[in-house]
C-alpha cells in the first residue's frame, strides 16, 4: 500500500541515487525523501528506508536470522552484543523467528524470493534438504581457513554432519544430545553413585530396570521419568538412543528407502513400555509440565531430556546432575542428538566482501559460544570445548562423550527437526509406552505412514 | 488506488441520478470489494490452481503438472479421512453444547432483575481471551496431576487421562472449547430474547399461561431464527476447528485428534508439499461450502414462512 501512496504523492518516482548536493535534487524529491525517511523512522525499519528511496543498505550491515526463544534467546542476545562490540563496523540486524515449521517456511521462501538473510541459524538434522533445494551456498575451505574454521577445530560429529556430498555447507555452533538427568540426594540414598558423587556406570536393560526400582524405593512412586503425552519428538529421541545401541536404523538413500529393523524395533518398544505399564517405574500418562513437576520436586530418581532442559532445573533448588543415557543394549555407544549450525542461505547478490564480514559473525558467534554452553549445549568449537572454563562447568563437561556419540535423524526430505519423520516414530512410541497398541503394532504402524512418504517423490530439488 | 480509478471515469451530463448512486454504491463497497479480491478471491484461484500442480515451497514456479493426482491422493488417504472425521466429530462435540447450552444461559441471564451486567460479562469474557492462552491454562488442569484429576480423586473416581488417552482428548477438546467461545451465543441470544415483545408474555400470563408453557410456546419458537443462525455459525466455527487442538495435543494422542486443518499444514507447510496441500484444502472447501448453501436455504424458507 506504501508504494502507490508515494507515486501518487510526489508525482516523481524517488529513484535517486545517494544525495550528492543540495543542487541535484528538486523540491518535489526532496518532500518525497522526507515522507520515505518519515515511513522509515515511523516503521522503525532502516531496511525498508534504504530500499524505497534506493540508497541501499550500508556496506557492512548484516542480517542473522535465527529461531531461539526463552534461556538460549537471551544467551543469543548476548552473544550477539558481543560480536556487535568486536565489530562496531558491522551493523547486525538479528531476527528471531518462532521454531520449526514456520521457521523453515519462512526460510526457505525468503531464499526462493532472493532476501535472504546472510546468516541463519538451522538444525543439522535439516540440513540435507535445505541442500537438496539448492537453498544454501556450499562454504569453501579456504574462505573458512580465513576466520580460522577448519574441521579439526570442531567436534568430529558435528563437523561431518555439516557436509552434504562431500561440500561444508554448515558451521556447527553445539550438539544437544539426549541424556540422562539424575537427582544426586535420591541416586545416592538408592546406593547409585560413586566415590566421586557421580552416578555409577548402569550397563544392559538389567541394570537401568535395577536403578530405576532402586530410586523407587527412595521415592515410593516413580523411579524415573520421560515425556510420553503431545511430545512426540521426545518420544522419538528417546526411542532412537535406545534403538541406535542395537545398530538399528529407520531410512536410508535420502529416505527413499525403509530400513526399520522390524525385530529391533518392536524389541526397543517392548522394553519402553515394560519400563511403563509393564513394571511402572515410569509413569505411562505424563506430559510436559508433569514431567518438570516429578523431576523439580524431587519425586524421581531419574530424567531422560535434551540436554536444553538443563536452566530449567537450574532455576530450582534441586540438587542434579547429567550423564549420557546408560548403554542399555550393549551395541557400539550411541544416543540421538542434533546441533545448531550457521548456514549462509544462497543469494546470487553476496560478493567477497560480504560472505568475508558473514562469515566474521559466523567466527564470532563461536567464540562466544561459552555464553551458549551455559543453556545445556555442547559447544561445538573447540576453543571452547577444551577451554578450562568449560571443563570446569558443571554438569555440561560430564556429558561431552554424548556429543560424540551423536547420530543425527536420517537424511529425507520429511526428516529432521519438527518434521513429519519425527511425529511418526514419536506418536507410534507414545502409543506403545502408553499401553495402548502393541509393540509390533506400534511398528506396522510406522511402516504404514513412512511408505507413504518413502514412495513418494521428493517436493524438494529438482527445477530450483 | 481505487479513488483514482473512479476519478479518472468520464462524467457526462446526461447520466441520471439513478446512475449516479449507482456507482456511488460501487465506490463505498470498492475499498472492501478491491481487498476481497486481492486477499480472499485471488488466493483462493492461486490455490486452485496451485492444486492441479506437485507445487512445493522449497522450490520456485507452481513445479510439473499432476492433473487431478493431488485430488486422488487425497481421496486415497486414510490419513485425510481418518482427519476429516475428527473435524467432523469435533464439530459434533461442540454444536450441540454450544447452541443449547447458551440458549439456557442467555435465558437465565436474562431474567435476572440485578446485576445482569456481570452475568453477560461473565459469560462473555471467557470468548476474548486468546486460544494459546486458554490451551496453556486448560493444559496444566488436564494435566495428570491437575485439578480435575485431582477433583475426580477426591470423590473416590478414577480420573481418565484426560489428553492422552484417545477416547477422551477429542472430549476434553470439545470441553475447553464449549466454556472458551460459549459467549458468542450467549450473546446471539440475549439480543435474540430483548426482540421478543413482553406483550405475548403479559397477554399468555393473562390467559393463564404458566412459565413453562411460555417458554415452549413463546421464547423457542420465537428465538428461531436467532437459533439457525446460532447453529450454522458454530457448524462453521467448529469445522474451523486447528488452534486449541494443535496447542493441547498436537493432534495426538497417535493422531487420535488432528483435524484436517492441521492435516493440511502438515503436508502444505511441513512436508513443503503446497500442491496437494492445496488440493486437501479444496476438498475441505466443497465440505463448508455444502453446509453453507444448507444454511442459506433453511433461512430462505424460514424467511419466506415468517
Amino acid at each position: 500500500m506504501t508504494v502507490p501512496r508515494t507515486s501518487d504523492a510526489g508525482g516523481e518516482p524517488s529513484r535517486r541515487r545517494s544525495p550528492t548536493g543540495p543542487s541535484g535534487i528538486s523540491r518535489r524529491a526532496a518532500l518525497a525523501a522526507l515522507g520515505v525517511a518519515g515511513l522509515g523512522a515511523s516503521t522503525g525499519c532502516g531496511s525498508v528506508l534504504a530500499g524505497v528511496a534506493g540508497t541501499g543498505p550500508p556496506a557492512d550491515a548484516l542480517t542473522y536470522w535465527n529461531l531461539f526463544t526463552g534461556g538460549d534467546g537471551s544467551h543469543m542476545v548476548e552473544m550477539e552484543d558481543r560480536y556487535r562490540k568486536q565489530h562496531p563496523d558491522v551493523h547486525l540486524n538479528a531476527v528471531t523467528l518462532s521454531w520449526g515449521t514456520p521457521y523453515y517456511t519462512k526460510l526457505a521462501l525468503a531464499i526462493l524470493g532472493n532476501r535472504p538473510p546472510d546468516v541463519a541459524v538451522t538444525h543439522l538434522s535439516r540440513l540435507p534438504t535445505l541442500a537438496a533445494g539448492n537453498l544454501l551456498e556450499p562454504l569453501r575451505g579456504d574462505d573458512l581457513a580465513r576466520h580460522g574454521m577448519t574441521a579439526d577445530r570442531f567436534t568430529p560429529a558435528a563437523w561431518r554432519k555439516g557436509q552434504v556430498d562431500g561440500k561444508q555447507y554448515a558451521v556447527p555452533l553445539d550438539t544437544h544430545p539426549f541424556v540422562m538427568f539424575y537427582n544426586v540426594d535420591i541416586c545416592r540414598k538408592a546406593g547409585l553413585l560413586d566415590a566421586d558423587g557421580r552416578i555409577a556406570p548402569i550397563t544392559g536393560t538389567d541394570g537401568l530396570v535395577a536403578a530405576l526400582a532402586a530410586c523407587r524405593k527412595v521415592t515410593g512412586a516413580y523411579g524415573g521419568v520421560v515425556n510420553v503425552n503431545a511430545d512426540p519428538s521426545t518420544c522419538w529421541r528417546w526411542f532412537d538412543t535406545l534403538y541406535g545401541q542395537l545398530g538399528g536404523e529407520v531410512l536410508a538413500d535420502d529416505g527413499t528407502r525403509i530400513v526399520l529393523d522390524d525385530a529391533k524395533a518392536a524389541q526397543v518398544l517392548a522394553f519402553q513400555r515394560e519400563l511403563t505399564v509393564g513394571r511402572k517405574l515410569m509413569p505411562s500418562n505424563i506430559d510436559g509440565n508433569g514431567v518438570n513437576q516429578l523431576f523439580a520436586n524431587g519425586k524421581v530418581g531419574l530424567l531422560f531430556d535434551g540436554v536444553w532442559q538443563l536452566p530449567t532445573y537450574q532455576a530450582t533448588k534441586l540438587k542434579f546432575s547429567m550423564a549420557p543415557v546408560p548403554n542399555v543394549f550393549g551395541g557400539a555407544y550411541h544416543c540421538f542428538a542434533d546441533s545448531h549450525a550457521l548456514i549462509l542461505p544462497r543469494n546470487a547478490g553476496r560478493d567477497a566482501h560480504r560472505r568475508d564480514t558473514s562469515l566474521g559473525l559466523v567466527r564470532g558467534l563461536l567464540d562466544a559460544s561459552m555464553v551458549w554452553a551455559e543453556g545445556g549445549h555442547v559447544p561445538a568449537w573447540k576453543n571452547v570445548q577444551d577451554s578450562a572454563a568449560f571443563r570446569k562447568l558443571r554438569p555440561q563437561s560430564e556429558y561431552v562423550p554424548a556429543a560424540e556419540a551423536a547420530v543425527y535423524d536420517p537424511a529425507g526430505w520429511y526428516s529432521g527437526a519438527g518434521s513429519d519423520f519425527e511425529n511418526i516414530m514419536g506418536f507410534a512410541v507414545a502409543a506403545a509406552e502408553a499401553g495402548q497398541i502393541s509393540p509390533d503394532a506400534a511398528v506396522r504402524q510406522i511402516r504404514t505412514k513412512l511408505n507413504g512418504y518413502a514412495s513418494r517423490p521428493a517436493p524438494v530439488g529438482g527445477t530450483a | 488506488m481505487t479513488t483514482t480509478t473512479l476519478a479518472a471515469l468520464p462524467r457526462t451530463e446526461e447520466q441520471t441520478a439513478r446512475g449516479d448512486e449507482a456507482r456511488a454504491g460501487w465506490g463505498l463497497l470498492a475499498p472492501f470489494a478491491v481487498l476481497y479480491l486481492l486477499f480472499l478471491i485471488g488466493p483462493a484461484l492461486y490455490g486452485l490452481v496451485l492444486s492441479f500442480f506437485d507445487a512445493s515451497s522449497v522450490r520456485t514456479g507452481l513445479g510439473s503438472f499432476a492433473g487431478f493426482g493431488n485430488y486422488a491422493e487425497a481421496l486415497g488417504s486414510s490419513d485425510f479421512w481418518s482427519s476429516m472425521w475428527h473435524t467432523v466429530l469435533f464439530t459434533l462435540l461442540t454444536t450441540p453444547p454450544l447452541v443449547i447450552v447458551a440458549m439456557g444461559l442467555a435465558m437465565l441471564a436474562d431474567r435476572l432483575k440485578h446485576g445482569r451486567w456481570f452475568f453477560r460479562l461473565a459469560f462473555f469474557a471467557p470468548y476474548v481471551v486468546p486460544a494459546t492462552c486458554v490451551a496453556l491454562v486448560f493444559t496444566w488442569m488436564y494435566t495428570p496431576t491437575g485439578l480435575y484429576s485431582s477433583w475426580l480423586t477426591s470423590v473416590g473416581l478414577t480420573a481418565p487421562a484426560w489428553l492422552a488417552d484417545p477416547n477422551w482428548a477429542m472430549i476434553s477438546v470439545a470441553l475447553m472449547t464449549v466454556w472458551w467461545t460459549i459467549g458468542f451465543n450467549f450473546v446471539l441470544y440475549l439480543a435474540g430474547l430483548q426482540e421478543i415483545p413482553q406483550e405475548l408474555y403479559e397477554a399468555s400470563a393473562v390467559d393463564g399461561a404458566s412459565p413453562l408453557a411460555q417458554l415452549r410456546r413463546i421464547t423457542v419458537p420465537l428465538l428461531g431464527r436467532t437459533t439457525l443462525l446460532v447453529t450454522m455459525l458454530q457448524i462453521l466455527a467448529s469445522l474451523k476447528v486447528f488452534d486449541q487442538i494443535y496447542l493441547l495435543t498436537s493432534g495426538g494422542p497417535n493422531y487420535a485428534t488432528r483435524p484436517v486443518i492441521e492435516y493440511i499444514y502438515d503436508v502444505g507447510f511441513t512436508d513443503f508439499r503446497t500442491g496437494y496441500g492445496a488440493a486437501a484444502s479444496m476438498l475441505y472447501f466443497v465440505v463448508i461450502l455444502a453446509v453453507s448453501v444448507v444454511w442459506f436455504v433453511a433461512n430462505r424458507r424460514l424467511g419466506r414462512r415468517s
